[in-house]
């Protein structure tokens, strides 16, 4: 058994929350450079230029990379060898997100209900994601989402008949659709498998997963590399104003499903594709 | 083509720019979003005045991060557009001439566009930081209380926007995908 008592959660989630809105991380940095040196469009370039110029001043000035810093995303994977003191874990979580908010300059995009709409002015309540896992560690992985992708995203439930081209038909159709509302490069986040909210789960997931990495499973790997290709040939391009830079990277993650389901979720996110991982 | 323009944004100004220009505008703009629409819709069909003049000016739709000290404003780049096209053809027929934003458009604002000689405006989603640096001057006109979401009147000096809907119809979302697309879904 390991203590760990809540007050170094808030302190993570504090700064992980500023170092995500002001930084982007090695993977989506090395992505949205490589696309600068790929991109066929003249227009495209001079946009990939302005996005790598507002990187440097965003990290230099200590301003936030967009001023839509997101609802605070927090999944947790807790060591079933932990013992949390000092109070609610939860409460801590959203502690750290408040202080964040507030001491790292980051907007307040948070409303308390979704009709009534009264800002709760300080960002909370995060939504956090909790998972037990073997030994005594926990995993924090912050990832503010912003919702100019986020309102692009789709589930689809698909028939079994469908099979691997109806998944592909589904996300190049949620991708198109996005287009230029979801400020691209895009990071494309997939779910297949499992049931209604368990894809949509991992296709949130999928987007914390480095940009620069693929699914262990090959023909997984191979889709996602697949469409890759088909997304940048849809010409939409940087901003969508053109281009053969629409997408940084497709994540999938797979999970089991029923005789009579594919579910599939993508979850799109711009190129401030926030996610920052520690250990404790 | 690169224009500059200065606000007022006024009709025979709007004629110049086509789709495709790279346009710098300095001068006057009001920022306005979800909420600040809501709001001015209700009050224009209760039969009020608006807390702003539209005439020939630009709605920047945006709603800003907070100002560290000694700064005018925070991170100040777009957010989409679409979720103001429900009150934005109203506007632009009270005079209303320039819109930026980012994201595609319905038809009623684009027909919107089209008769009232405007013009819908993209700035880079996402390029907040640097967009902000543009900005010299930010403050509260109208609905304080909405916090992120209020009136802001902003001056602005070189801030870089691309014509993506003109008073000719025509509309760069649509033409710039098509130059570079070579599969389709």
């Amino acid at each position: 058994m390991r203590t760990i008592n809540v007050k170094d959660i808030t302190q993570n989630i504090k700064e992980m929350c500023i170092e995500a809105n002001y930084f982007l991380s090695e993977d989506m940095d090395n992505a949205m450079k490589h696309a600068g040196k790929t991109e066929k469009s003249p227009l495209g370039c001079q946009i990939l230029a302005q996005l790598q110029e507002n990187l440097q001043i965003a990290s230099e000035e200590r301003i936030p990379i967009c001023q839509d810093t997101g609802m605070a995303v927090v999944f947790l994977e807790v060591g079933q060898g932990v013992y949390f003191e000092g109070g609610s874990l939860t409460k801590a979580v959203n502690e750290g997100v408040r202080q964040g908010y507030e001491e790292g300059f980051l907007r307040k995009s948070v409303v308390k209900d979704p009709l009534i709409r009264e800002n709760t002015g300080d960002n909370t309540p995060a939504v956090v994601h909790y998972d037990i896992v073997e030994g005594d560690l926990v995993t924090i992985t912050v990832a503010p989402k912003g919702f100019g992708s986020e309102n692009m995203s789709r589930i689809f439930m698909l028939k079994p008949a469908d099979g691997a081209e109806g998944v592909k038909r589904a996300i190049l159709t949620a991708v198109k659709d996005a287009g230029p509302n979801a400020c691209p490069p895009m990071v494309i986040g997939v779910g297949i498998g499992g049931t209604f909210e368990k894809c949509a789960l991992m296709a949130k997931k999928a987007l914390t997963r480095p940009v620069n990495s693929h699914s262990s499973i090959a023909y997984v790997s191979e889709m996602e590399e697949e469409l890759l290709n088909k997304i940048n040939g849809l010409g939409i391009g940087p901003a969508g104003l053109g281009g053969t830079t629409t997408a940084l990277a497709v994540n999938i993650e797979t999970y089991p499903t029923h005789i009579a389901g594919l579910p599939v979720a993508v979850n799109i996110c711009c190129h401030v594709n926030r996610h920052v991982v520690r250990t404790i | 083509m690169i224009k500059r323009i200065h606000t007022p944004l006024t009709g025979e100004k709007s004629k110049t720019l086509s789709v495709g220009d790279y346009v710098y505008i300095t001068g006057t703009i009001y920022t306005a979003r979800d909420a600040a629409h809501k709001r001015m819709q209700e009050t224009l069909d209760a039969g009020n005045n608006l807390p702003i003049d539209l005439n020939d000016n630009i709605i920047y739709y945006m709603g800003p991060s907070p100002a560290r000290e000694g700064r005018p404003i925070g991170s100040a780049g777009p957010t989409t557009a679409s979720r103001m096209d429900k009150y934005a053809p109203g506007l632009l027929d009270l005079g209303l001439k320039g819109m930026i934003g980012k994201g595609k458009r319905s038809k009623e604002v684009l027909d919107a566009v089209v008769r009232n000689g405007g013009v819908y405006f993209a700035a880079v989603g996402g390029a907040g930081a640097l967009l902000s640096k543009a900005i010299q001057k930010a403050e509260v006109v109208a609905y304080e209380d909405l916090g992120t979401e209020a009136i802001h009147r902003l001056e602005v000096v070189d801030f870089p926007v691309i014509v993506v809907a003109d008073a000719s119809g025509n509309n760069l979302y649509e033409t710039a995908v098509k130059e570079f697309a070579v599969n389709e879904v």
